[in-house]
């Protein structure tokens, strides 16, 4: 468990964390979201005790990350962005080595023997490092965190230079690592958020800007729920049976798809689900729908929205001047 | 502490570098020993300690150059700091293993006496033990300063080239400063000019003068700069 209040860092003048508080509970995967340089790495950097906080505390397992570091470092294992290896040493060195490091207690052999095989490098355990393709020494690197059992794990995206298997791979070895550990994973990748995480974290200008599950987020962010139809069908006629719909708020024909084919964007009220209504009353006139589907923002978009400052302005925490 | 001194001293012997190291010191203090006694008969060793001393200056920095700087360009620093090992852990483990690997080297000064004392009991006369383990002592202390500045000097960067030549300005720095007190007129000036040179102080070593005074000189030097670099590292942390 993870409970970070009100922590900052500051480089100099610059604000690089600002006032982030956020919990990550047990068996939770927590994904933390953010462009380039939103400050990522270096909540995660305090929270595994390598940097200093300017400002809040970071307790692991209610433990002080910078009372007693060497008490809460045992509960976490860390992956940062550069998978911290040496590559002067074969991967059986590496991981024994770390096995020491942790002062570990776990039977070493069958142990390493279980982390290898789970993250799939029990066929280059003899090799030296600096010969690893990218995507080895990323799996090593994870390795590396899973060594000793700790309760959190912390991964800086995890899986920079895997090709399209060995992500998948890693993904449900995060998903299953998920049921008994605390998991903090940071990624730009949306889809890998949207597709291991409980829950989502956006941070944008070292600032948190959005805390909630994935569902909640995408759910939220298009309150007003769009719809976009193409209905086949006199343009007017069809505008004025929608617009008698309880509920609707605004019908706006986009354009002619094809001949006598409109499209519609439709809105209605908050909470309102229109779709059946539009159904029924298109149906009893006979007018073939084409195609629905509802607006709702994708994680990429509500990801720009969020960290463009474009942005509906009732979120407080939103940078100010972001670029539009 | 354990894991990290097993680690730095495996990696002495993966790569080259300890060998390397151990090749000139050997190489030169074979040398040296050449030219001192066996060339001129002479029993008296002092002379090989004295070159040493100047070869050591150059040679430990690179022993000692990669130690901290490496693991910041790899950003191995990230394991070790985010392990639940202590920042003195950490600075001991590498300086350990820097002192072993130059301690192996040092042992071949011991073989050279033997030897030397076998030579010189033939013929009838006396080995001078005593002079001897001055220097040796004096040798190994001189050792653990320079391994100490050397890591604090590689904790400053990451780049192993600037770590070497800025220990080994740090080195002549530290060292040969007595040099400028000959230019000074005033006597107390002076007085403490001598008394701070690390190698005023390791000649008296040379000179088979075993003094507590110059022991916790140089142990005082080896527990300053390894200190500094546990606060140099703390304060990246917070900078």
């Amino acid at each position: 468990m993870i409970e970070v209040k009100n922590l900052s860092k500051s480089y100099g003048s610059k604000l690089a964390v600002d006032n982030i508080s956020f919990t990550a509970n047990e068996s939770e995967i927590l994904g933390f979201l953010g462009p380039n340089g939103a400050g990522k790495s270096t909540t995660m950097n305090m929270l595994t005790g390598y940097l200093s906080s300017s400002g809040g505390e970071a307790l692991i397992n209610g433990i002080d990350v910078l009372e007693d570091p060497v008490g809460a470092k045992k509960n976490i294992g860390y992956l940062p962005e550069q998978p911290p290896l040496y590559l002067d040493m074969t991967v059986s060195e590496y991981l024994n080595f770390v096995y020491e490091l942790k002062k570990c207690r776990l039977p070493r052999r069958s142990h390493l023997n279980e982390i290898c095989s789970l993250v799939k490098i029990t066929d280059v355990q003899k090799r030296v490092i600096r010969n690893l393709s990218k995507g080895y020494r990323q799996r090593v690197g994870v390795a590396q965190a899973l060594v000793g059992n700790p309760s959190t794990l912390i991964l800086d995206e995890p899986t920079v230079g895997l090709d399209p298997k060995q992500i998948i791979e890693i993904r449900t070895l995060i998903k299953k690592l998920g049921k008994n550990h605390t998991v903090i994973l940071s990624s730009h990748i949306l889809s890998e958020v949207q597709a291991v995480c409980d829950r989502i974290i956006v941070i944008d200008k070292g600032k948190l800007v959005a805390n909630d599950t994935t569902e909640n987020l995408s759910h939220n962010l298009s309150a007003d729920h769009k719809l976009t139809v193409q209905i086949e069908g006199a343009n007017k006629e069809v505008q004025a049976l929608l617009k008698q719909i309880p509920d609707m708020v605004e019908v706006h024909m986009n354009r002619e798809v094809e001949k006598n084919v409109f499209e519609y964007e439709l809105n209605a009220k908050e909470g309102a689900d229109v779709r059946r209504e539009v159904f029924k009353r298109m149906a009893a006139r006979n007018y073939p729908i084409l195609l629905m589907r509802s607006s709702e923002l994708t994680l990429e978009e509500i990801f720009l929205k969020l960290t463009t400052g474009d942005f509906y302005g009732n979120v407080e925490n939103i940078g100010t001047g972001g670029a539009k | 502490m354990p894991a990290i001194m097993k680690r730095e001293i495996s990696s002495y012997f993966t790569s080259p570098l300890g060998y390397v190291f151990l090749a000139v010191f050997y190489g030169f203090s074979g040398l040296f020993l050449w030219i001192n006694c066996l060339a001129t008969g002479s029993a008296e060793v002092s002379g090989v300690f004295t070159l040493m001393f100047f070869i050591m200056m150059i040679l430990i920095p690179v022993l000692t150059m990669r130690t901290m700087a490496d693991d910041k360009r790899q950003k191995t620093d990230q394991l070790t700091l985010t392990s639940p090992v202590s920042l003195f852990g950490l600075v001991m483990g590498k300086f350990l293993a820097a002192f072993f690997v130059f301690f192996c080297a040092v042992l071949i000064l011991l073989i050279y006496a033997v030897f030397m004392s076998a030579a010189v009991a033939n013929s009838g006369s006396e080995f001078a033990w005593a002079t001897f383990w001055g220097n040796f002592v004096g040798i190994i202390l001189m050792g653990g300063v320079f391994i100490s500045v050397g890591i604090f000097i590689s904790n400053l960067t990451e780049n192993q080239m600037i770590a070497a030549i800025g220990s080994i300005g740090a080195n002549i720095v530290l060292c040969l400063f007595d040099i400028i007190s000959n230019y000074i007129p005033n006597e107390t000036v002076r007085g403490v000019i001598n008394s701070l040179s690390v190698f005023y102080k390791y000649s008296e070593f040379t000179y088979g003068i075993f003094s507590l005074k110059n022991v916790l000189f140089f142990v005082s030097l080896i527990v300053i700069f390894n200190f500094l670099t546990m606060r140099f590292i703390e304060r990246r942390r917070w900078s």
